[in-house]
């Protein structure tokens, strides 16, 4: 039995996920994402390469979703629909819930903006739905009577879960995208310990990849005060899977929190320092920044984009920030309406039409799948201070922050309050995400100063300010995760190729656990694990209830710790029992595996018993015998000069005793026996089991036969280096 | 494997408790409280004189002569909770682990966990867990009220609990407060702690999720159908599985449907509850009789038969008695006794009220209220699959959300809360608790309205009607009973089992046990 793993997307690249396992027959299809980069076939995973006949529902069992990420469920009404795949397909109540609008939003982005034709309409998604299978964290599914899916938490997105799948003994999980430390509304990712043969992570192409910077256009006024404002700027490499951090800010702010958080972030990750003036401050910021330095990263810099855009409301400015409808925009907003809550602001905060109230209610309803600490409060996502945006207040005066979709100004409102609020300076726009190459925000990124639309410039001068980072999986979570679950193998999708690598010797040398990243299209074959169940006989487990007793006196030193009470005869006694238990496992061909104890075998074979017996020939000199024993038995020296077998043996035995510490001698006259040690004299010239290397030719020397059983050896062996009078170190 | 009785249970509120041996573990399912018990006592007084009077004259005028019960016959003083008693004959270090398949079958935990030796381990689904949590603390924070008044308790134990208070009690009375063969007796009320140490020790699952007791059984639990979080357990040992089914719903508008695929493949059956089988009616058998009828078509035929269907009549029902007596100018006053029926009753009485165009406030009034509401609309994996399709449509849960939002419905912690003293209306609709009518602002409130024949008091059929509604009389006001919602499967299980039966190819069920079988 093996488990065959064909990668149909993200192999040594990012983008369209989609892996097909199969374990002992059954064919689970993990995530079926787009590529976002490409608009002809290579946006999707080659499905054909599942099934010449493209008769998917026979090829595969179900489909597995683990979060509501395009690129891991983009492909899925593409395939479901026009593929015409119609088995289960089985996601998390939130992945469920948000997918559809996910999914909508991109065909609409499609479809109105780059005027393309669409791969599948709003029916295709509303069918392709019906289909799904909603599963609650850790519920055991039984896809049907082999097939056994079980999903955890993964805290990338809401609803983002690893997949653990099993089939007969062979298990495995898929982890998708998910993060190993507490995210501000998010939870960190919880696994069980499970016994896996294969591990298929997400390596993901940000690592950790922080990029928190201000990009002043020609709206900065002088270059005096962009000095004087205290700026921090620093990249430092934390480890070799983070790429770059590079933060820097305005620390201009009556802020200590700010303060403290710069210096929290900076002794956390910068190894280079350039700010002399700072370092002064380093002793009365300690103690501000150990209550920081616990937040995970991702607060923080959600924060410091907090205190910017409070900075611009207060200087009478208006604050854009383009998001997406899901994910960071309810993320920041909860950071906002707190504190504008803390802080007694006044200032509105809107949400454009499209966006985002109508999302809220989705994470009202699936806040069990939030942090702890959100989950905590009902209403974290009850905002108090965030209303409804109309058109009509794009020129209205007076402060106000709009959160307004799409993302990356990419089209539709946000674009078209950009046009209205980018010529003044007072403004600012905040982009809370990654911004694609070819996007408008992409450019502000890169410092346009004039951004064409539609054939007229737009002069932006207002403030641009970029947090960019990804709640993705750092190299750091993966070794954890890896080194947690430590599975039999391991394939790594979902990254660029250099660093798959370098963190696949990683794990590796460090682990010593199988790794493999294969490429697109490729298929990588695990053996998997087959149990065989193996009764146990009567005659064995009875062997097994055999109690083996020790009985330990306590040392002194329990004694001392125990006090004075039980000094007076009363020693604790120490009871070990500690059961080894022999057996011999038979398998024979066409019957199930037996367990039996080593007696029965010979009956179950019908073979006789057959023994191992040692034989040696051991000299003794018998005037060194008769040496070491005249000092305390004078009286018999006279009778050993006319040695017969049985004084001889007297001899030994005397001299046995006095050497050996344990076993029982037993004097016959003719032999002695010590357990299944057996010695008698041998007066033969030449016995085979005698070792003549010039021995013969000293006088006096006496040979003895000795035989005992394999038990015995390590007893046996102890006599005759005695006898032979080498030491009783061990041989 | 032995299967012990410990109670039979009564109705919805009163889950039957068993214990059972199996692979060397002893399993308790249930630790229910009998509330129905608390008519015994006598509702807060309203003036203290009385109460005061009453203690001292009713030595002497109480006689052993059975007359009609009167108000006066019941006990002035702060009220015990009766545990399932055959529980103490157990050793409770001896229990292994504990099974809570309802929120109501975790109400007598506090008294179990606080008892010396209790070490065993607590499986709860994560939803009953936090109702039940809440339903506790509503419970100690109505006895709160008896407690100021009646003054904490004496170390010797109250003063009607002496047996000669007990033996001058009303026979009916004796009976409730003593059982049958008057052994039984209950305990005060828990304070927060002990449900804080209670809840501390539970351990939450979810449905389907598979937890392993000491790594020889693993105990899974799966929907009943029943109310919110309520659940049927699956335990499957070395040796084979033993589905426990707890009173058991086949299609509710609230919880999340019976699981019945899931005891599939079960080598034994148990059914807890039918104590409710003699009063429904019985199915007609010859549908199942068919030799060619599979399990796919039974289920639909149950699910067809559709209780959702007959349940939606009967809150039709009240809404529409509600809707009468408001319009007549009379205040509706509806004990919460279900929080799935309680929930889905909110959202019909304001489609009601929106049809006939009435601008009437509705009233919650609990302790616990906001909260319990918050709660039921953040927990879509516990619910009906209709009420799932509102979250995937991005509709609240229950339209309690949005009429909140629209000030048609108030929910306020207390009768005393300054806020609905602003807020006051009448005629009005309130929903509050207690359904035993002795406990809670549901008493105030009755005593009010007691006298008004428009007003209308919507009682369960659970509940002895007769001994609630004692102490407010004369009444007026209009009771009416809704029979609803207490119809329990028992019939349909059994019916399930004997399809089962039929179709081998589906089951391999060994045999059946109905219950209660042996009594310790």
């Amino acid at each position: 039995m093996a488990i065959d793993c064909l990668v149909l997307g993200a192999g040594q690249e990012v983008g369209k996920s989609c892996v097909v396992v199969t374990i002992n027959g059954k064919r689970i299809m993990f995530d079926c994402g787009m590529h976002m980069a490409y608009n002809d076939h290579r946006q999707y995973p080659d499905f054909s390469r599942i099934s010449k006949s493209c008769d998917f529902n026979n090829a595969i069992d179900c489909i597995v979703i683990t979060h509501f990420h395009l690129d891991h469920i983009g492909a899925l009404p593409y395939f479901t629909e026009i593929c015409g795949y119609n088995g289960p397909i089985y996601m998390t109540y939130p992945t469920r819930a948000l997918a559809p609008i996910m999914l909508e939003d991109y065909r609409k982005v499609l479809v109105d903006r780059r005027g393309e034709v669409e791969q599948f309409t709003s029916d295709h998604i509303a069918e392709c739905m019906k289909k799904v299978i909603a599963v609650d964290l850790k519920q055991t599914v039984q896809v049907d009577k082999d097939l056994q899916i079980r999903a955890y938490y993964a805290g990338h997105v809401l609803g983002a879960a690893m997949f653990y799948a099993k089939v007969g003994d062979s298990a495995m999980v898929y982890t998708g995208d998910y993060n190993m430390t507490p995210d501000r509304h998010l939870g960190a990712a919880r696994i069980d310990r499970l016994q896996l043969d294969l591990l298929i992570t997400d390596f993901d192409f940000h690592g950790i990849c922080l990029v928190f910077q201000f990009t002043f256009c020609k709206c900065y006024n002088s270059e005096i005060e962009y000095r004087n404002s205290l700026f921090i700027d620093y990249a430092a490499a934390v480890s070799d899977t983070v790429d770059y951090i590079i933060v820097s800010y305005l620390i201009s702010l009556p802020c200590p929190e700010m303060e403290a958080l710069a210096f929290g972030l900076r002794s956390t990750y910068a190894t280079t320092v350039r700010d002399s003036k700072y370092a002064r401050e380093r002793e009365f910021l300690k103690a501000a920044a150990s209550s920081v330095l616990h937040t995970a990263v991702a607060s923080i810099l959600s924060f410091v984009v907090i205190i910017v855009v409070h900075k611009c409301v207060a200087g009478g400015g208006k604050v854009l920030i383009p998001a997406f409808a899901l994910g960071r925009a309810q993320e920041l907003c909860i950071l906002l309406d707190d504190y504008w809550e803390r802080m007694n602001l006044r200032v509105p905060i809107y949400f454009s039409a499209g966006l985002t109230i109508q999302a809220n209610m989705y994470y009202k309803m699936l806040i069990s799948w939030t942090s702890q600490k959100v989950k905590e409060t009902y209403n974290a996502f009850d905002f108090k201070n965030v209303h409804n945006f109309d058109r009509s207040l794009i020129d209205a005066p007076g402060p106000c922050v709009l959160f307004a979709t799409p993302g990356m100004l990419t089209g539709g409102f946000s674009l078209e309050v950009f046009k209205h609020w980018a010529p003044s300076e007072m403004n600012l726009i905040t982009l809370p995400g990654y911004c694609l190459a070819g996007t408008i925000g992409n450019k502000l990124m890169s410092g346009n100063p004039t951004i064409e639309l539609e054939g007229t410039k737009i002069d932006v001068r207002c403030q641009i300010h970029q947090l960019a980072f990804s709640p993705h999986t750092d190299g750091k979570g993966i070794m954890d995760l890896v080194k947690f679950l430590s599975p039999q193998h391991v394939i790594l999708v979902h990254g660029e190729k250099p660093k798959m690598a370098t963190l696949k010797e990683r794990i590796q040398s460090e682990l010593g656990i199988k790794c493999c990243d294969p490429a697109n299209n490729e298929s990588v074959c695990i053996p998997s694990t087959h149990y065989v169940k193996a009764g146990a006989s009567d005659a064995f487990i009875r062997s097994c209830l055999n109690p083996n007793f020790q009985f330990l006196k306590s040392g002194s030193e329990e004694k001392s710790v125990s006090g004075s009470k039980c000094t007076e005869g009363t020693l604790p006694l120490w009871i070990k029992d500690e059961r080894v238990a022999e057996g011999i496992l038979v398998l024979e061909k066409s019957e199930k595996a037996k367990v039996v104890h080593q007696d029965e075998l010979l009956l179950m074979l019908g073979e006789k018993r057959h023994e191992v017996q040692f034989a040696y020939c051991c000299p003794v000199n018998v005037d060194e015998l008769e040496k070491f024993t005249t000092t305390s038995l004078t009286p018999t020296a006279r009778m050993l000069r006319d040695p017969n077998k049985s004084s001889l043996i007297r001899l030994l035995v005397a001299k046995l005793s006095r050497k050996l510490s344990e076993g029982n001698i037993q004097d016959f006259g003719e032999h002695l026996q010590v357990e299944s040690f057996h010695l008698s004299v041998c007066l033969k010239d030449t016995c085979p089991y005698r070792i003549t290397n010039g021995l013969e030719d000293k006088p006096r020397t006496a040979f003895f036969c000795c035989t005992w059983s394999a038990a015995d050896d390590k007893l046996a062996r102890k006599i005759i280096s005695a006898m032979e009078n080498r030491d009783l170190v061990e041989t | 494997m032995k299967f012990t009785c410990l109670c039979q249970g009564g109705g919805f509120n009163f889950p039957p408790c068993h214990i059972l041996n199996v692979s060397g573990f002893h399993v308790l399912f249930d630790c229910p409280l009998d509330l129905s018990a608390l008519t015994v006592f006598s509702p807060l007084p309203n003036d203290f004189y009385k109460a005061i009077c009453k203690e001292n004259s009713d030595s002497q005028n109480r006689q052993k002569v059975e007359k009609p019960l009167d108000a006066n016959d019941l006990i002035f003083a702060e009220p015990w909770y009766k545990t399932v008693n055959n529980l103490h004959l157990w050793n409770v270090s001896f229990i292994d682990v504990v099974l809570i398949s309802s929120p109501m079958g975790m109400l007598g935990l506090p008294f179990l966990t606080r008892m010396e030796g209790f070490s065993a381990k607590i499986y709860i689904t994560e939803a009953a867990a936090r109702i039940g949590q809440l339903m506790m603390e509503e419970l100690i924070c109505m006895n709160m009220e008896y407690r100021q008044f009646y003054g904490a308790e004496e170390s010797s134990g109250p003063q009607w609990m002496k047996w000669e208070e007990l033996e001058l009690l009303p026979s009916a009375l004796r009976k409730i407060a003593l059982g049958e063969d008057g052994s039984e007796l209950g305990g005060g009320c828990p304070c927060i702690a002990h449900v804080k140490d209670c809840i501390s020790k539970v351990q939450t699952l979810r449905f389907g999720e598979e937890a392993c007791y000491n790594g020889i059984l693993i105990i899974k639990a799966f929907s009943s159908g029943l109310d919110i979080g309520a659940c049927n357990w699956i335990i499957s040992g070395a040796k084979g599985n033993i589905a426990y089914i707890s009173g058991s719903n086949f299609a509710s508008g609230h919880a999340m449907d019976f699981d019945y695929r899931a005891i599939q493949g079960s080598d034994l059956i148990l059914y807890s509850d039918l104590s409710s089988l003699d009063s429904t009616e019985d199915i007609d058998q010859s549908s199942f009789s068919d030799d060619n009828n599979n399990w796919e078509e039974l289920m639909n035929s149950l699910s067809n038969y559709d209780e959702s269907v007959e349940e939606m009549e009967k809150l039709a029902f009240i809404c529409s008695c509600a809707i009468d007596s408001v319009k007549a100018g009379g205040s509706v006053l509806i004990p919460i006794n279900r929080v799935g029926v309680f929930l889905q009753l909110l959202e019909q009485i304001a489609i009601f009220m929106e049809c006939s165009s009435l601008k009437i406030p509705i009233y919650i009034i609990s302790s616990v209220a906001e909260e319990l509401l918050a709660y039921t609309n953040t927990i879509p994996e516990w619910l009906c699959k209709q009420r799932q399709e509102k979250l995937f449509s991005g509709d609240p849960l229950f339209a309690h959300v949005k009429l909140i939002k629209e000030k048609k419905i108030h929910v306020f912690p207390a009768v005393h809360s300054p806020k609905l003293l602003m807020n006051w209306q009448e005629p009005c609709i309130v929903f509050s608790p207690h359904w035993s009518l002795r406990l809670g602002p549901t008493i105030h409130l009755l005593r009010r309205w007691s006298g008004d024949h428009n007003s209308l008091l919507v009682l369960e059929n659970e509940v002895d009607a007769e001994l609630a509604v004692l102490p407010f009389k004369p009444i007026s006001m209009k009771a009416s009973e809704s029979s609803t919602l207490t119809k329990d499967t028992a019939t349909e299980v059994s019916s399930v089992s004997r399809g089962m039966e039929d179709s081998c190819q589906f089951f391999r069920c060994y045999f059946i046990l109905s219950l209660p079988l042996f009594r310790k």
